[in-house]
C-alpha cells in the first residue's frame, strides 16, 4: 500500500516522472492544464504503486510526495 | 595605539590604523603603487588582533570579498589606487545595490589607463559620478592631512553604516605618502543594529535574509531605486561638508580639496601678504557636495578660481553651485605634476588685477 | 502511511523559474537535503550567480546573498572570513564558474578555502538562451557556435574537476550526474560529503554536476538526459578527483 501524491500547480509537465516509474502507472494528464498551463502528472492505479519514491527523486520541482 | 598620543605616521599607515581603531578587522586588498602601504601594513596588524588580512587574486575579487563580509554584518574594506579603482567598479555598483556599507580607499595617481605613479585628483568624476554602473552614490570623503585622513575613516564606516551605502576616501598620492603627527581620537565605536539584514544564519528563529540587487520587475527596481535616492537627498541635506578659510570678505573664492587645498592655502596666504582678498572653500565631502556653502560665496564673492590636480573635475559642481551667477576659472596640471604655490598666486593675480 | 519522500525542509515550498525539465530543481533538491542532513540550514550561507539559478536566493530556506557573474567564490570568501562558524556555499553554473569567474574559483580553491561550491555543468549559458559555455563540447551547436564548436577557432571545452585537482588547496573534488535516480543519490551523497569537508575544516570543496538544458539543447527532457550520457559524461568522465578529506589541505 502505497501512494504517490502530485502538486499539480508545481508541475511542469517534464515528464521525467514517467520516465522512471518502473510500473509505469503515472501519465501526463493530457485532459487538464494546470495554472502555469502544464498537463500536470497523474497516477493510473495507485493500487500498483510499490512506493519506490523513483518519481519523486527525479522530480525538477518536488511536487512529488511519496507515501508507504 | 594608545589613544590622545601623538605619533608620526605615513599617509597611508594612518589610514590603515584608523580603519582598525574604528573596528575594521577585515582588509582584502590587492598591492599599486601609490597605496600599497595601506595593505602592508594591514598584513602586519591583523592577524596579531585575530582579524583578516586576505591578499586578493585581483581588484574584482577584493572588493567582492568586501561585498561578502559586508553582507555578513561587519564593518570591512579595501584600498586601492586609481586603476585599480576601476576594476572595483562593479563590485561597487553591486554593494551600493545591495545596500551594504564598507570603505575603499583610492589613494590617487594619474591616468588614463596606466597613467603614471605620481599624485593626481583625475578620478572626481569617477568617486562623484559613477562609481559603479547604474543610479547610485558612494559617500566620498577628501581629507587634507594625515590627521583628517584618520579622523575621516572613523566618519566614513560611522555614515557607510548607518546609510547602508559604499564610503571612500578619495586621497591621493602625496597624502599616502607624506609623514605628519596624528592623534587617533578616543572614540568608541557606535556599531549600527545589523540584525534585520546581516547574513549570520537564521538559526531557525527568522525567516531567512537576502542581500539581493536584482529587481526583474521595472517598476519595483525603480521603486527600489527612488527609496535609496530619498535616502541620498536625506544625506545631500545632513552629511555635506566644507571648510571656509577668509571666505567672509574674499573677492575671490578659490575651491580646491584634498592636498591641492595645502598648495592654495599656501599662495592664499601670501596672497593676503599683499592685500588681495582671496579666500578658500575646501569640500571635506565631495559626495555629498557642499553646493549651499558654494552657493553662498557666490553672493558676495566676485569671481571663483577652481584648483585641482586634473584637467578639471571638480570645477563642473563648482560651476553648478555657482549656477552662472559669478565667473568659474580653473587652473590644474594632471598626470602627476604638482601646482606649486607660485603658480596658484599668480593664478589669483591675474584674477584679480594683482595688489589692491 | 509515513512519508517516504518530500520537500527537504531548506527548500522553500515555492514554484521555481526553471524551464521543465531542468535538472536545476534536483540539484537544488540535493543542496537542501545535505544541509537537512548534516542540520546546518539555520547556519548555512549560499551565495548565488549569475546564470540561469540567478533566483537561488528565493529557493535555499538558509540566508543568501546575490553576487555578481563569477564571482561568488570571492563572496563566499568574504563570508567565510567573516564568519568562521557558518557553513557558506556556492551555487555556480558553467559560464560563472568557468569563464568570467575562473580566477575566483581557481584562487579560493587554491587558498583551501573553507566553502563547498555546486558547480552546474550544463555546457551552454541558459539564462542568455543558449550560447556557448567555457564547457561546450567540440561540435555542439550553441546560438553562437552555429557551426558547431570549432576547437581549431575557439578552442577545447575546460575540465573543471581535472584542472582544479592539481591545486593544494582542493580538500574534494568530485563530478556527478543526476541522469538518473542512482546517479541522483551518489550525487547526493557527493554534496553531503563535500559540505561535511568544510563543516571538519578540510579546505575548498567542488562538486561538479553535470546537468541538462532541454530548452536550449533543443531536446525533450528524457532526451536530454540521454544527450548528457552520451555526450558529456564520456568527455567529462565521473568520479572522485581529489579526496584529501581524510587529513585535510593544510599542513
Amino acid at each position: 500500500m502505497a501512494k504517490m501524491t502530485v502538486r499539480e500547480n508545481l508541475c511542469k509537465g517534464c515528464g521525467l516522472c514517467v520516465e522512471v516509474c518502473p510500473k509505469k502507472i503515472i501519465f501526463l494528464d493530457k485532459s487538464k492544464l494546470n495554472v502555469k498551463g502544464y498537463h500536470p502528472a497523474t497516477v493510473i492505479e495507485m493500487d500498483s504503486c510499490i512506493g519506490c519514491a523513483m518519481c519523486a527523486i527525479m522530480c525538477p520541482d518536488c511536487a512529488i510526495t511519496v507515501e508507504k | 595605539m594608545s589613544s590622545n598620543q601623538r605619533v608620526l605616521m605615513k599617509g597611508n599607515e594612518a589610514l590603515a590604523e584608523a580603519a582598525i581603531q574604528a573596528g575594521c578587522h577585515h582588509f582584502f586588498g590587492y598591492p599599486i603603487t601609490p597605496q600599497t602601504e595601506v595593505a602592508a601594513y594591514m598584513a602586519k596588524r591583523l592577524p596579531k588582533i585575530g582579524g583578516t588580512y586576505l591578499q586578493a587574486e585581483s581588484e574584482v575579487a577584493a572588493i567582492n570579498m568586501v561585498l561578502g563580509a559586508a553582507s555578513a554584518g561587519i564593518r570591512a574594506m579595501t584600498s586601492s589606487s586609481s586603476p585599480g579603482i576601476s576594476l572595483k567598479a562593479e563590485g561597487i555598483s553591486y554593494i551600493a545595490g545591495s545596500d551594504l556599507p564598507c570603505l575603499i580607499i583610492n589613494v590617487q595617481r594619474g591616468g588614463p589607463g596606466l597613467g603614471g605613479i605620481q599624485p593626481s585628483q583625475s578620478d572626481y568624476w569617477q568617486a562623484t559620478r559613477a562609481p559603479g554602473h547604474g543610479d547610485l552614490h558612494a559617500l566620498v570623503f577628501a581629507p587634507s592631512s594625515i590627521q583628517e585622513m584618520v579622523d575621516m575613516v572613523f566618519d566614513a564606516f560611522d555614515l557607510a553604516d548607518q546609510y547602508r551605502m559604499p564610503s571612500m576616501i578619495l586621497a591621493d598620492g602625496m597624502l599616502g605618502q607624506m609623514m605628519e603627527p596624528v592623534v587617533f581620537p578616543e572614540k568608541s565605536v557606535n556599531p549600527v543594529d545589523k540584525s534585520s539584514w546581516a547574513l549570520t544564519g537564521h538559526q531557525g528563529k527568522r525567516a531567512h535574509h537576502i542581500v539581493n540587487s536584482l529587481y526583474l520587475q521595472p517598476d519595483e527596481l525603480e521603486k527600489n531605486v527612488k527609496e535609496r535616492f530619498e535616502r541620498y537627498e536625506l544625506i545631500k541635506s545632513k552629511e555635506a561638508r566644507a571648510e571656509e578659510y577668509l571666505v567672509e570678505d574674499a573677492q575671490l573664492v578659490v575651491v580646491a580639496y584634498g592636498a591641492t587645498s595645502r598648495i592654495v592655502r599656501s599662495a592664499i596666504n601670501t596672497a593676503r601678504g599683499k592685500g588681495i582678498k582671496v579666500g578658500m572653500i575646501r569640500p571635506l565631502t565631495l559626495w555629498p557636495y557642499p553646493s549651499s556653502v558654494i552657493a553662498k560665496a557666490a553672493e558676495t564673492a566676485q569671481a571663483f578660481l577652481t584648483v585641482e590636480m586634473s584637467m578639471g573635475q571638480m570645477v563642473d559642481d563648482v560651476r553648478l553651485a555657482v549656477n552662472g551667477k559669478k565667473p568659474v576659472a580653473f587652473f590644474g596640471h594632471t598626470g602627476g605634476v604638482i601646482p606649486t604655490p607660485a603658480e596658484v598666486l599668480a593664478e589669483i593675480e591675474k584674477m584679480t588685477g594683482g595688489d589692491r | 502511511m509515513a512519508v517516504v519522500y518530500d520537500r527537504p525542509h531548506a527548500l522553500l515550498d515555492v514554484p521555481t523559474h526553471y524551464c521543465p525539465g531542468c535538472t536545476h530543481g534536483i540539484i537544488h533538491k540535493l543542496v537542501a537535503q545535505a544541509l537537512d542532513d548534516l542540520g546546518v540550514e539555520g547556519k548555512s550561507i549560499g551565495v548565488a550567480p549569475v546564470g540561469c539559478s540567478v533566483m537561488a536566493y528565493n529557493y535555499f530556506g538558509c540566508d543568501m546573498v546575490e553576487a555578481p557573474h563569477g564571482r561568488a567564490p570571492a563572496v563566499a570568501t568574504g563570508l567565510k572570513r567573516a564568519r568562521p562558524e557558518n557553513v557558506v556555499f556556492t551555487y555556480q553554473g558553467d559560464g560563472d564558474l568557468a569563464a568570467i569567474g575562473t580566477a575566483e574559483t581557481v584562487h579560493a580553491a587554491t587558498r583551501g578555502e573553507n566553502i563547498t561550491v555546486i558547480f552546474v555543468n550544463n555546457a551552454i549559458y541558459g539564462m542568455t538562451g543558449g550560447q556557448m559555455a567555457p564547457t561546450t563540447l567540440p561540435g555542439q551547436v550553441t546560438q553562437t557556435t552555429p557551426y558547431g564548436r570549432d576547437v581549431n577557432q575557439i578552442g577545447f571545452p575546460i575540465r573543471v574537476c581535472e584542472m582544479l585537482s592539481t591545486l593544494s588547496g582542493v580538500a574534494y573534488a568530485e563530478r556527478v550526474t543526476v541522469d538518473s535516480v542512482p546517479n541522483i543519490r551518489k550525487a547526493g551523497a557527493a554534496i553531503k560529503k563535500a559540505f561535511t569537508a568544510q563543516i571538519e575544516n578540510k579546505g575548498f570543496s567542488i562538486i561538479e554536476v553535470l546537468s541538462t538544458c532541454p530548452t536550449n539543447w533543443g531536446l525533450t527532457p528524457s532526451e536530454a538526459l540521454g544527450w548528457l550520457r552520451e555526450n558529456m559524461i564520456p568527455y567529462y568522465p565521473l568520479g572522485v578527483y581529489v579526496d584529501r578529506t581524510e587529513k585535510g589541505v593544510r599542513p
